[in-house]
C-alpha cells in the first residue's frame, strides 16, 4: 500500500479534532531552539540539523496525514554515540523527543511536537550482520522491512512480518508498533520474530534487551518494548529471527453470497486443524473496487472472498488443499479456485494488495480503521458496520486479516464537502468502540498513536491506565518520550468520557449496540 | 471446584501492604524448588480456578489462574488442540498461572513459540490490590503497553495471575520421532542446518549419543520429511499419537543407568525431567545459548559427554555438576552469548538467574515499584530485592 493514501486530506487542511496534544508551548520557541542548535552543534554536522520551516515540512506527518505539525527541529544522527548525547541534551533541558523511522505509521506515533524535537533514524539504515547458523540478523533500525527479507534470499531465508507498507517501512517503526501483516496467524508479530534490541533511554544510556539465545534473565523487557509506540525508549538496534521460506504455498479464492457463510468457512477452517499462511476476506464493495483497479479477475457479484493460502512442505500443503476445498464447498462455496501457478497467485493477491490505492480511486478520501475481535462476532459487527454506513450516508469498505480477527474498515469520503471529514471521524469512533463492545480491541497493528488516544479511554479503565503510567515513570520519570500518544492521561479521558455523557455528539445514537 | 476466590485475594493482598508483610504466591505448589527459596506468609491461589472460556475456532482459551494444567490440557485435547509450548508441569498439581508465572516452555519451543508467544491477555491484581485487565483474547492487540507478556517469566514478582488468555493451536495430525546415532558436535550442526530448511520439526534432542528429532504436521508431511531427513544415518522411526503424556508425578526419574525411553515416552520424560539423565542429585544447570553454538566448554578441563543433554536444537544445554557457585557455567554462558540458571539443587539463597548488569537493575526495580511498591509479591523469588 502507499502510505501516503492510508489517510488522504487535501493538503493544509487540518483534521476536524485539531490537535489532540493541545496546548501551544508557553516559552519562546526561537529562543529554545537557538538554545538546542548550540548545543546540538558541538558534536553533530550541521547536515544532520533540520531547523528552517520549509525543510521542515517533510516530517510535519506520518502516514496519518490528517495530523500535521511542525517539529521545533529535526535531528538527523548518524551514530548511536550522537543519539545518546541528543537524548542527554533534550533530558537535560526537558525537552520532548518524538523518534521517527521512515514515517509510514498510519497512527500518527511520529506526529512531531511544536515544543520538541523530532529524532530521525533514517540514516540507520545498514544490515549490520546475518548469523547463518544461529539464523539471525542483526540490523539498524532505519532498515525498510523488505530489505531484511530480499538481503538473506539466497540463504532461503526470510523475515516473516509483512505489514502492507513492507517495501517502505522500516524495522525500528515495526518494533515500536508491533507491526503484522498478512501471515500473523501462523507466523507472529514482530513480538514473535525478534531476539534482542538495543535501546537508548531517555537519559541516554544504552541498555540491551533480549538477547542471542532464546531467552535472557529478568522480566521480558523485550516484550515490553515492542510495540511501546516509542514512549519507553529509542531503538538504535534489532536482532530479527529469520525462518526459512516454505517450500511451497498455495491459494484458494472462495467466493460466497452472504457475509454469514464466509465467516463460518473461516472458523470451519480453524476448527479442522489447519492453520492457513494467510486468510483474508473481502466485501463486495472491497471486491468490486480492487478488481476495478488491478483487473485481478475476483468474482464481482459475490458478497464475500476468502483468500486463503496454504504454505508448508508439498505434501502437507496438498493434504490442507483437499480439507480445504471441501469445507468450502460444505459452506456453500458459490465459486472455488485454486492458483494453478505462481503468477495466478500472484494475481490472486494482486487485488487484496491493492485494497487501499483501490479506495482511493473510488472515493477522493478515506479513513482507514483496525479492529480486532473475535472471529465469530464477524456477522454482528459487520451488520452494525452497515447499518452506520447506511445511517451516516457514508461507504464502507471491508478488508479483513480473517484468520486473526483484524478489520480494517475503509471509511469513504470527501474532505471538500462540508462536515464529511467530521462524519467520518465519528462513523470511525463508533466502529473502534463497537469492536471493544464485541470484546475486541481498537488496534491490531496500526498503534494507538494520536489517532486512537480517546478510544484508549473506552479500552481501558482508569486503574489500568495509571498502571500504564507508572510503568511508563520507570523508563521515563519526567515524561519526555513522545508524550500526549499512546496511553492517554486521565484528564483526557475524564473529558472524553463527559463528552460521551452528554451524548448528541456521538451520532446515530439510535443504531443497535451490543 | 471453579471459583472465583479474587475477594478473599484481594483482603489478603489490601492486609499484607497495610502490615508490609510479603507473600508467598502459591498455585500447585509444585514448583518451590525452582527459583530462589520462597519467603513470606503463605498466598494460596489454587481455589481461584476454572477455564472461563474456551472456544475452538478462534484459538483462544482463558482460565484462572489456579486452573490445574492437567485440566487445561484435557480440555484443549478432547478438541484436538493443544498448548504448543509444550509446557513442562513439574507434578500433578501444577496450574496455569504457576506455569505461565515461571514462563517454562518444552521441547517445541524453538520450533512453535514459548510460552510468553502464546499469552495474548492477562486479568492481573497488582500490589495496590487493584484487579486490572491487559491484552485481551484476540490474536493482534497493540492498545496498551504488552504487561501481559511482563507478567510471564516474572515469578509473581509483579502481581497475581488472575486469569490469562491463550493461544492455542490444533494437534498435529501425524507425529513421528527419528532417532540417529551421532556425536554431539555434529548433531547441533545437523540441527541448525535443518531448522534453516521447511521441514515440520518439533523437537530435537541429544542424550548419550544419540539425537531424536521429532516431525509432526500432515500424514504425507511427515513421511516426507522423514525420507529426506532419514538419509543413511537413519536409527529407530518411531510413529506416535501423542506427546503430552502424563507421566506418574511421583516418580524419579529412571536411575542414570537405565535405558532411555522412547517415542511419545522420550519427550515427555524430556518436558518432566525423568530421563536418568536428570537422576542424579549434583545442581541441575540450565544453559541457554544461541542455537548453533558448538560444544559448550566451560573450560575447567575434560567433561564426559554423559553430563550435557542438549535440547532446543542446541538452544539449550542441561549440565550436571560445575563448582559450587557456578562461576565457571555462568562465565561460560556468557562467552558464548547465552545465560546460565542453577535449576534444581545447589545453594538456593545464592544467584539462581544470571545477575542483570547494573542499569537493567536498576530498571527492573523500578518496574517492581510501579507495580508492588510495598514489594510484597514473591521478594526475592528472582532477584534479591525484587
Amino acid at each position: 500500500m502507499n502510505p501516503s493514501h492510508s489517510t488522504t486530506l487535501s493538503p493544509g487542511k487540518s483534521a476536524s479534532g485539531a490537535s489532540p496534544l493541545g496546548t501551544p508551548p508557553d516559552f519562546d520557541r526561537k529562543e529554545r531552539r537557538l538554545a538546542l542548535l548550540h548545543a546540538f552543534r558541538r558534536f553533530l554536522p550541521e547536515s544532520c540539523l533540520i531547523h528552517e520551516p520549509e525543510a521542515l515540512k517533510v516530517y510535519e506527518c506520518d502516514g496519518l496525514t490528517a495530523y500535521r505539525r511542525l517539529p521545533l527541529m529535526a535531528v538527523l544522527p548518524d551514530t548511536v554515540e550522537q543519539v545518546k548525547e541528543v537524548m542527554r541534551i533534550c533530558s537535560k533541558a526537558s525537552v520532548p523527543v518524538v523518534a521517527r523511522g521512515a514515517g509510514t505509521g498510519l497512527s500518527g506515533g511520529a506526529l512531531p511536537l511544536e515544543d520538541g524535537v523530532l529524532l530521525v533514524l533514517a540514516r540507520f539504515n545498514r544490515i549490520l550482520e546475518v548469523d547463518r547458523i544461529n539464523r539471525t540478523a542483526l540490523v539498524q533500525p532505519g532498515v525498510r522491512n523488505l530489505a531484511i527479507s530480499e538481503h538473506v534470499a539466497p540463504l532461503g531465508l526470510y523475515y516473516a512480518p509483512d505489514p502492507s507498507s513492507q517495501i517502505a517501512c522500516s524495522i525500528g517503526g515495526n518494533v515500536a508498533e508491533n507491526a503484522g501483516g498478512l501471515h500473523c496467524l501462523k507466523y507472529g508479530l514482530t513480538v514473535h520474530n525478534i531476539l534482542e534490541l538495543k535501546v537508548i533511554t531517555i537519559a541516554g544510556d544504552e541498555i540491551t534487551v533480549g538477547g542471542e539465545a532464546l531467552d535472557s534473565p529478568g522480566y521480558d523487557l523485550l516484550a515490553l518494548m515492542t510495540g511501546s509506540e516509542g514512549l519507553l525508549g529509542v531503538v538504535v538496534e534489532v536482532r530479527v529471527r529469520l525462518l526459512p521460506k516454505p517450500a511451497c504455498a498455495k491459494v484458494l479464492l472462495a467466493a460466497f453470497d452472504d457475509i454469514q457463510s464466509a465467516g463460518q468457512a473461516v472458523g470451519e477452517i480453524i476448527a479442522a486443524g489447519i492453520i492457513p499462511g494467510g486468510l483474508e476476506m473481502m466485501d463486495n464493495l472491497a471486491i468490486r473496487a480492487t478488481d476495478d483497479f488491478c483487473k485481478a479477475g475476483y468474482p464481482t457479484e459475490a458478497a464475500a472472498v476468502l483468500l486463503c493460502e496454504l504454505d508448508g512442505i508439498e505434501e502437507e500443503v496438498m493434504d490442507q488443499i483437499v480439507d480445504a476445498k471441501g469445507i468450502f464447498e460444505a459452506c456453500g462455496a458459490s465459486e472455488l479456485r485454486i492458483a494453478e501457478d505462481d503468477a495466478e497467485r500472484a494475481r490472486f493477491w494482486a487485488g487484496r494488495k491493492a485494497a487501499f490505492p483501490a479506495a482511493g480511486r473510488i472515493s477522493p478520501d478515506y479513513l482507514c480503521m483496525d479492529g480486532t475481535i473475535p472471529k465469530r462476532e464477524l456477522p454482528k459487527v459487520l451488520n452494525a458496520m452497515q447499518a452506520l454506513s447506511q445511517a451516516s450516508g457514508l461507504r464502507i469498505m471491508n478488508v479483513f486479516h480473517a484468520g486473526d480477527g483484524n478489520l480494517h474498515p475503509l471509511i469513504l469520503y470527501d474532505a471538500n464537502k462540508e462536515g464529511e471529514l467530521e462524519k467520518a471521524e465519528a462513523v470511525g469512533a463508533r466502529i473502534l468502540e463497537i469492536c471493544v463492545e464485541a470484546g475486541g480491541t481498537i488496534t491490531g497493528e496500526h498503534g494507538v498513536g494520536v489517532e486512537k488516544i480517546n478510544q484508549m479511554c473506552v479500552q481501558f479503565e482508569t486503574l489500568e491506565l495509571a498502571q500504564f503510567h507508572a510503568l511508563k515513570a520507570a523508563f521515563d520519570p519526567e515524561g519526555l518520550l513522545n508524550p500526549g500518544k499512546a496511553i492517554p492521561t486521565l484528564q483526557r479521558c475524564a473529558e472524553y468520557g463527559a463528552m460521551h455523557v452528554k451524548g448528541g455528539v456521538l451520532p446515530f445514537a439510535d443504531i443497535e449496540r451490543f | 471446584m471453579d471459583g472465583d476466590s479474587s475477594e478473599y485475594l484481594k483482603e489478603r493482598v489490601l492486609a499484607a501492604v497495610s502490615q508490609g508483610a510479603p507473600l508467598s504466591i502459591i498455585g500447585g505448589g509444585t514448583k518451590h524448588w525452582l527459583g530462589s527459596t520462597p519467603s513470606g506468609e503463605a498466598l494460596p491461589v489454587g481455589d481461584h480456578r476454572g477455564i472461563v472460556s474456551y472456544e475452538p475456532t478462534e484459538l483462544v482459551l482463558t482460565a484462572r489462574g489456579g486452573t490445574p494444567l492437567a485440566e487445561v490440557r484435557s480440555a484443549l485435547a478432547e478438541r484436538s488442540q493443544m498448548l504448543a509450548f509444550e509446557p513442562p508441569a513439574f507434578g500433578a498439581d501444577a496450574t496455569l498461572g504457576g506455569t505461565v508465572a515461571a514462563g517454562l516452555s518444552g521441547p517445541a519451543r524453538p520450533y512453535t513459540g514459548a510460552v510468553r508467544d502464546f499469552v495474548l491477555g492477562t486479568k492481573v491484581m497488582n500490589g495496590r490490590g487493584e484487579i486490572l485487565r491487559f491484552g485481551g483474547e484476540v490474536m493482534k492487540n497493540v492498545a496498551g503497553y504488552d504487561v501481559s507478556r511482563l507478567m510471564t517469566g516474572a515469578w509473581g514478582t509483579l502481581g497475581i495471575l488472575l486469569e490469562i488468555s491463550l493461544k492455542v493451536l490444533p494437534r498435529p495430525k501425524a507425529i513421528r520421532t527419528l532417532s540417529f546415532e551421532m556425536e554431539a558436535v555434529k548433531a547441533i550442526e545437523r540441527c541448525n542446518a535443518w531448522a534453516a530448511k521447511p521441514f515440520p520439526i518439533s523437537g530435537a534432542c541429544h542424550s548419550r549419543g544419540r539425537l531424536r528429532v521429532r516431525l509432526w504436521g500432515s500424514v504425507r508431511g511427515v513421511e516426507s520429511a522423514a525420507k529426506i531427513l532419514g538419509g543413511d544415518d537413519i536409527g529407530d522411526v518411531i510413529d506416535h499419537e501423542g506427546f503430552e503424556i502424563d507421566l506418574d508425578p511421583a516418580s524419579d526419574p529412571a536411575c542414570e543407568s537405565a535405558v532411555e525411553p522412547e517415542g511419545e515416552h522420550f519427550w515427555a520424560a524430556l518436558r518432566e525431567q525423568k530421563l536418568p539423565f536428570f537422576a542424579a542429585s549434583d545442581p541441575l544447570w540450565r544453559v541457554s545459548l544461541p542455537p548453533g553454538t558448538s560444544l559448550f566448554d566451560i573450560g575447567n578441563g575434560d567433561r564426559s559427554q554423559g553430563e550435557c543433554l542438549i535440547d532446543w536444537g542446541g538452544g539449550l544445554r542441561w549440565i550436571r555438576g560445575g563448582a559450587d557457585d557456578g562461576k565457571d557455567i555462568r562465565l561460560a554462558a556468557k562467552r558464548c552469548k547465552g545465560h546460565a540458571t542453577l535449576f534444581r539443587g545447589g545453594d538456593r539463597s545464592g544467584d539462581i538467574f544470571d545477575p542483570l548488569p547494573s542499569d537493567l537493575r536498576l530498571l527492573h526495580e523500578r518496574i517492581k515499584a510501579a507495580f508492588d511498591p510495598g514489594a510484597i509479591f514473591n521478594r526475592g523469588r528472582m532477584y534479591p530485592g525484587i
